[in-house]
């Protein structure tokens, strides 16, 4: 079952709730597909890491047999070619690596090479598989590695704890394309609100079943969990904004490898969503 | 010497645009001839690398120089390295601004944003 974790910005707890979840697990594996900030590992410290680079394609043109037709340009959807003074650019940021020019090309100008973008970081927790997929600085696109983390292990019938980045664009509908369930983690304030709308409108286009974890709570007002009435959207729980929690993340620390009540919460919590599904 | 510029619609008392990249027309003046020719930006609609498209149409078009309040750091590699000077204009008002050039009192455009890609965020 693939669980994914996510919230319309950073630092509302998807790290806390993803990691705790998978660590309250018999075993499950933790995909970390926050791949320009993953921080994961910080918390699970994985051993016998294994690597893997992650490369795009990006096309190279050959000056020599380049007639400069301009059918690359014309092809190219995302406009990564340009053509100046009687030769063609390329705009690697700009490029989606669909390899059409290459296709398109009379000439056979044009040949693909590999560019690193990233890595995957695979390692074990105690209990959980780690994989962590890490953007190199400077990439704009992170999608290729969120593609392959997913992708890898598809038989593996353990729980699947996606981590996704923050907010509601391209990257985070990569991550809970195979997702099974939603978990969408919320701060009680009126930002929260407008934050968890965001995820709340993509999970919901995508028919997504999901629940919310409030995170962060305090006594009296509590705008996000007047949202999810008012929306009927299920809360699955509250988390407290305690002092305790908040040394104990901010040492690294996994919650429920360290005391009862929190592995029993996240238990619970994992029960919850897996009983649903079923 | 041609002159191009981004503008919100294509007749004479139109008014300079803010964007470049996905700016409905482009003016063209040809200063010795008095031509001027409005084109529409096919960029406009792109999915991704409007700058760059757009860029491409002022070099097919053989201008010299670019007026334009901002422009992007792609466009802005495309547009100089096709040798076209590239000038930041003042208020939105293109005579006062072709006048202004020709006075010299415009300044040449040094600073260009990173791309928005449609996203704001990735």
């Amino acid at each position: 079952m693939n669980i994914a974790v996510l919230s319309g910005k950073g630092g509302t707890g998807k790290t806390l709730v993803s990691v705790n979840l998978a660590a309250a697990a018999e075993n499950a594996v933790y995909l970390d597909c926050d791949v320009e900030e993953p921080n994961g590992y910080l918390f699970f410290a994985p051993e016998k890491i294994i690597q893997k680079n992650i490369s795009i394609q990006l096309p190279v043109i050959d000056r020599n047999r380049c007639t400069v037709c301009r059918k690359c340009v014309e092809f190219c959807n995302y406009n990564a070619l340009a053509c100046i003074a009687g030769r063609i650019i390329l705009f690697e940021e700009v490029c989606h690596s669909c390899g059409g020019c290459r296709i398109v090309c009379p000439e056979n100008a044009i040949t693909e090479e590999e560019k690193v973008i990233g890595h995957i970081e695979s390692g074990v927790s105690k209990n959980v598989k780690v994989k962590t997929g890490i953007l190199n600085i400077g990439e704009t696109s992170g999608i290729p590695i969120i593609q392959e983390i997913l992708k890898e292990n598809e038989e593996d019938q353990r729980i699947r704890i996606i981590d996704c980045p923050p907010g509601s664009a391209c990257s985070v509908m990569e991550s809970i394309r195979d997702a099974d369930y939603c978990i969408l983690v919320a701060e009680p304030t009126l930002f929260g609100v407008h934050n968890l709308n965001l995820v709340y409108e993509l999970v919901s286009k995508f028919s997504k079943p999901h629940g919310v974890v409030i995170n962060k709570c305090l006594e009296g007002e509590n705008p996000a969990e007047q949202f999810c009435i008012d929306k009927k959207i299920k809360i699955l729980g509250k988390i407290p904004f305690h002092q305790e929690i908040g040394m104990m993340n901010s040492k690294g620390m996994i919650l429920v490898r360290e005391k009862e009540s929190y592995r029993n919460y996240f238990i619970n919590l994992l029960n919850e969503v897996t009983e649903i599904r079923n | 010497m041609k002159i191009a510029i981004p503008i919100d619609e294509n007749k004479e008392d139109t008014t300079i645009c803010m964007s470049f990249g996905r700016v409905p027309y482009f003016m063209f003046i040809d200063t010795e001839s008095g031509l001027v020719e409005f084109i529409k930006n096919d960029a406009a609609e792109s999915q991704g690398g409007a700058g760059i498209k757009a860029a491409q149409i002022i070099v097919d078009h053989q201008a010299n120089i670019l007026l334009t309040p901002r422009c992007g750091e792609n466009a802005a590699e495309v547009i100089q390295a096709a040798g076209i000077k590239v000038y930041r204009t003042n208020g939105n008002s293109v005579k006062e601004n072709i006048a202004a050039l020709k006075e010299e009192k415009l300044t040449l455009l040094e600073e260009f944003h990173a791309g928005f890609h449609g996203h704001g965020n990735h």
